[in-house]
């Protein structure tokens, strides 16, 4: 049995048919694992033992067929900026190479109860910041269609894991692209749900009124599985949204009559010409099953990258305050006084997290607080209206993910305006809170595109039901997940 | 007008920081139990873990709002919060989460009874913020080196920074704020408001100036941990700067200093930073909400007389003389049985203060016991007052009666029969009691007789310690005089030839 080749739905079957045990299966990926990471560097931490526990225990719960759910036995990868109680957690950083949560995330404790697999910690840049994973402590992640590309990130070790079929599913975070850019990358799916849909209880903080967990899979079906497991109401976290908030809970339903918006300011100039064909494919495609397309512009896109850098990097430097050495992660300098550990403890951070942090730092500082975060805040109160005013106009929104594929790993100086640029098509979603997701439509040569839908609060399902649409009634050649499954071999090779 | 040059007055204001005495803290549910084991009240959220998330205890806001109500403040119409940042080994977080932009309550007022009158102390702000941990510097740790000891068992209690305006004119004026902060915050059962387990404490700033003149350079003072040493601190820092000004030497440089017990001195501790950046921004995890007009309402109709109310309607209604209204009010347990004790007794209402903040308040005190556990109810108290009034007891009887009462619960009146305790009041039980007496110590009459009125006690008292106290001692007098007085009209050999 080729399980790589089987989706989510397959795998469920066999496994309530007893075809092949949890056990089996997570041993399957655990020796694909040990085979593929060493090049591609995906994962962080693969606790084998614990995965085989937790495989047995599906077992267990399939043999009885009691509480058995869509994830019964099913691994995902975790990104490894989501607490796991007893799991390694390290944020890719040094300074938490030997941090244990004592608590699982909300995700994490989901999937648990849902008698999922937890695979392994997943590779990504240090904190969440940067959008290569390369920033990584324990070494980079290299895209599995082209080792000398970048997998993108920060979610990478999850875009890469399911890419090459080293897990399933896997669970990314999203600040400003994080989930979205890496997936195109790695021609997977990847949603950043509406802020407030997945609880951030137990997401190691970046920017966290941008931050959401969110589902990587290598098909619409997977992605929709995932996210209704992780997704609901929380008590522990204070910007969860009341569960009346979400929306029906299938991705059957016609897209016809649905209005798709064509933003200008996505598709002007720094956009690789090749890209823009192929996202006007897809636009093609859900015209011809009924949607109706509309140019539009969105204005306040000319100041939706600063914006976010300004409040990410304030919130950034905020939260990363807390690492000072004084109860957990590594403690250096602790013969120095207080102020000599902390110090010297906190050089051991990355150059991104330390820009970052000074950046953030500056930013809030009573000198430019009211020039710099006040002026942001504005700017995003202001998207969040333009955004309203398109979504009265059209249902959606269709734009690139990326401005160009995955840029190689080194030369780096080339590819910076074209990573600024594809960050501006994914921060819009972090800045107005709503949901926005990347599905592969393409290939340039042999490296994937991601095509991105945006809709207002709440559409989660209904961008999953537009893309799974466009995906049923692509051309064959279009469509990385009837190929994606040969990425192993093609590696092997 | 011409002021004399060697006048000076004294600028005080107050922040006073207040631990609500919420059951949980303010962001989780960890308790707020006060001295247990270090880090047994302790979660992801309070040990700010990566990931915990603050949830805001509304009970907290609750209370902040209820003594902003009672401080007469302007009420903010949403809460709000934002991260005041420093780093402190005790600050797990790397901030403090607070209200910088927008305070709780602002422009309220207390009124005081000070020295000169009654006068309304202006409440710059009030705010909600958590608690830091405690810090314990140890010579010698567990493994004897320095050590640094750190306790998060405090770390999320909810704190309330009350600020002053700086409109205090002397030490003694600070410290009689601070009580009637202190009684009105316990009568809102919003705090413990102990000194010494740190739920209340207080920083002051104190200047001196001519008057008329601008304020002058401000010192604070920290460390001050009692009500006596806050008074002491800012003498002592009162004179001190007199005494500077007097020189010609204003203060260079705004200061903050520390009050050395031992020593009875403040200590320089460093400059007051010109602009200490705290980098403040509103909490991206706690969604600002409206603070509801309803619920703002509800609880203004369920404030409680205020304690300066409660002191002057004790003054006023009752008759009670001032210290004993400031003293009975003062805590509201004991002010709730005074008044539940006045409802069921027909006598004054100091006779009630009087056996309250006498007798009961020393047992109370020598069996560390509170008002509000006593074995007996207000009704048994009164019972017992009644029974004093109609002299069914005496008042030492009713003593005794009380300690009964408080050690076992049993009614007044059931003690009182079970022991035989009742008055002696019939005159003939009395004549030979008195008799008695009076016919064994011949030579004490003889000194009556001679003028002598300690003989007239001995017998008096000689009466009362046979009867165990129970005589009714005015009929006792009444009757031992007119037996005495008998022996002068007899004469000396009275009780012989009676006798025959």
């Amino acid at each position: 049995m080729e399980m790589t080749k089987m989706n989510v739905g397959a795998l469920r079957k066999a496994l309530d048919r007893r075809e092949i045990s949890a056990v089996e299966l997570a041993t399957y990926y655990l020796d694909r694992i040990a085979q593929l990471d060493p090049q591609l560097k995906a994962f962080i931490t693969v606790p084998r033992a614990e995965v085989l526990q937790m495989a047995a225990a599906a077992d267990r719960r399939i043999a009885t067929q009691e509480d058995v759910t869509a994830l019964t036995g099913i691994p995902v990868a975790i990104k490894d900026n989501i607490c796991t109680e007893g799991i390694r957690t390290t944020c890719a950083s040094r300074l938490l190479a030997d941090f244990y949560p004592i608590y699982d995330a909300t995700v994490v404790a989901k999937l648990k109860q849902a008698g999922a697999v937890l695979l392994g910690k997943t590779n990504l840049d240090e904190f969440a910041m940067g959008s290569t994973t390369k920033e990584s402590f324990y070494g980079l992640t290299r895209n599995p269609w082209d080792r000398q590309r970048v997998a993108g990130g920060s979610s990478g070790g999850s875009a890469v894991a399911v890419a090459a079929g080293m897990a399933p599913l896997a669970l990314g975070s999203d600040t400003g692209g994080s989930i979205r850019q890496p997936a195109a990358f790695c021609g997977v799916w990847g949603l950043k749900p509406t802020y407030g849909r997945v609880s951030r209880y137990g997401l190691v903080p970046y920017a966290p009124s941008f931050d959401q967990i969110g589902p990587m899979a290598r098909s619409g079906w997977d992605l929709f599985l995932l996210f209704r497991g992780i997704a609901g109401y929380d008590p522990l976290d204070p910007t969860s949204l009341p569960a009346s908030v979400e929306a029906e809970g299938d991705l059957s339903g016609s897209i016809r009559g649905l209005r798709v918006g064509l933003p200008r300011e996505f598709f002007g100039a720094g956009l690789d010409g090749r890209i823009k064909e192929r996202v006007l494919a897809v636009a093609k495609v859900l015209a011809e099953a009924g949607c109706e397309l509309m140019e539009l512009s969105l204005p306040s896109m000319a100041y939706a990258l600063p914006a976010y850098y300004l409040l990410a990097y304030a919130e950034a430097s905020s939260s990363m305050a807390r690492y000072d050495g004084v109860r957990y992660g590594i403690r250096e300098g602790a013969e120095q006084g207080i102020v000599g550990m902390m110090t010297a403890t906190r050089q051991s951070l990355g150059l991104e997290v330390k820009r970052r942090i000074l950046l953030g730092t500056y930013f809030l500082s009573a000198d430019c607080y009211e020039e710099c975060y006040q002026q942001a805040q504005k700017v995003r109160t202001w998207m969040k209206q333009d955004f309203a005013a398109a979504y009265s106009r059209c249902d959606l929104l269709l734009t690139p993910t990326t401005a160009a594929p995955a840029f190689r790993i080194e030369g780096e100086a080339e590819d910076e305006p074209v990573l600024a640029l594809t960050e501006q098509y994914t921060v819009a979603a972090n800045l107005t809170g709503n949901p926005a997701l990347s599905f592969p439509c393409g290939w340039i040569n042999h490296l994937p595109v991601g095509a991105q839908l945006m809709g207002p609060a709440g559409t989660d399902e209904l961008l999953l039901r537009v893309a799974a649409v466009y995906t049923e009634n692509a051309p064959g050649e279009a469509v990385p997940e009837r190929t994606a499954r040969d990425v192993g071999e093609q590696i092997e090779v | 007008m011409w002021v004399s040059k060697l006048r000076y007055e004294t600028v005080i204001g107050l922040e006073v920081h207040v631990e609500l005495k919420t059951k949980a803290k303010l962001w989780c549910g960890c308790s707020t139990q006060f001295g247990t084991e270090p880090n047994t009240q302790v979660c992801p959220v309070c040990l700010g873990l990566p990931g915990g998330l603050p949830l805001l205890n509304k009970k907290a806001v609750e209370f902040a709002l209820t003594t902003g109500l009672a401080l007469n403040c302007v009420l903010a119409d949403h809460c709000r919060f934002d991260r005041k940042h420093y780093f402190y080994p005790d600050l797990p977080k790397g901030y403090q989460i607070t209200q910088f932009y927008q305070p709780i309550g602002r422009e309220g007022w207390l009124e005081v009874e000070f020295a000169d009158g009654p006068r309304r102390v202006r409440i710059k702000e009030i705010h909600l913020e958590e608690e830091a941990g405690r810090t314990y510097h140890l010579p010698s740790g567990p493994d004897g080196v320095a050590s640094s000891l750190l306790d998060y068992n405090r770390s999320g209690i909810p704190l309330l920074e009350i600020v002053t305006a700086p409109e205090l004119s002397s030490p003694a004026e600070a410290r009689i704020f601070l009580e009637e902060l202190k009684a009105v915050l316990e009568c809102l059962e919003v705090s413990d408001a102990k000194m010494e387990e740190g739920s209340f404490r207080c920083d002051a700033n104190l200047s001196v100036r001519r008057p008329g003149e601008k304020l002058g350079k401000r010192v604070e003072l920290k460390n001050l941990n009692s009500f006596r040493a806050i008074e002491a601190g800012l003498v002592y820092e009162e004179k001190r700067q007199r005494e500077l000004l007097a020189q010609g030497e204003p203060l260079p440089y705004e200061e903050v200093r520390t009050w050395d017990e031992e020593k009875g001195i403040t200590v320089y501790m460093r400059e007051k930073e010109q602009a200490a950046d705290y980098r403040y921004f509103p909490e991206p995890e706690i969604p600002p909400f409206a603070i509801a007009g309803e619920w703002v309402e509800t609880l203004r109709t369920n404030l409680p007389e205020l304690p300066l109310e409660k002191r002057r309607r004790y003054r006023e209604e009752y008759r009670l003389s001032a210290t004993d209204a400031a003293l009975l009010s003062r805590r509201k347990a004991e002010a709730n049985f005074f008044e539940a004790t006045l409802q069921k007794y027909q006598g004054s209402a100091q006779t009630v203060a009087n056996w309250i903040l006498g007798e009961l308040t020393r047992l109370m005190k020598e069996e560390k016991a509170e008002v509000t556990n006593l074995q007996f109810s207000a009704e048994d108290f009164a019972a017992l007052l009644q029974l004093q009034d109609q002299k069914v007891i005496s008042s030492k009887i009713a003593k005794a009666v009380l300690e009964e009462m408080f050690r076992t619960g049993t009614k007044p009146a059931v003690i009182i029969e079970e022991r035989g305790w009742q008055q002696i009041t019939d005159p003939n039980i009395i004549k030979t009691l008195v008799r008695e007496t009076v016919v064994a110590n011949p030579a004490a009459v003889q000194d009556y007789l001679g003028g002598k009125q300690k003989a007239f006690a001995f017998f008096a008292g000689d009466v009362m310690r046979k009867s165990k106290g129970r005589v009714n001692p005015e009929l006792l007098n009444e009757i031992l005089q007119a037996e005495l007085e008998r022996h002068r009209s007899v004469g000396n050999s009275g009780y012989q030839s009676d006798r025959q």
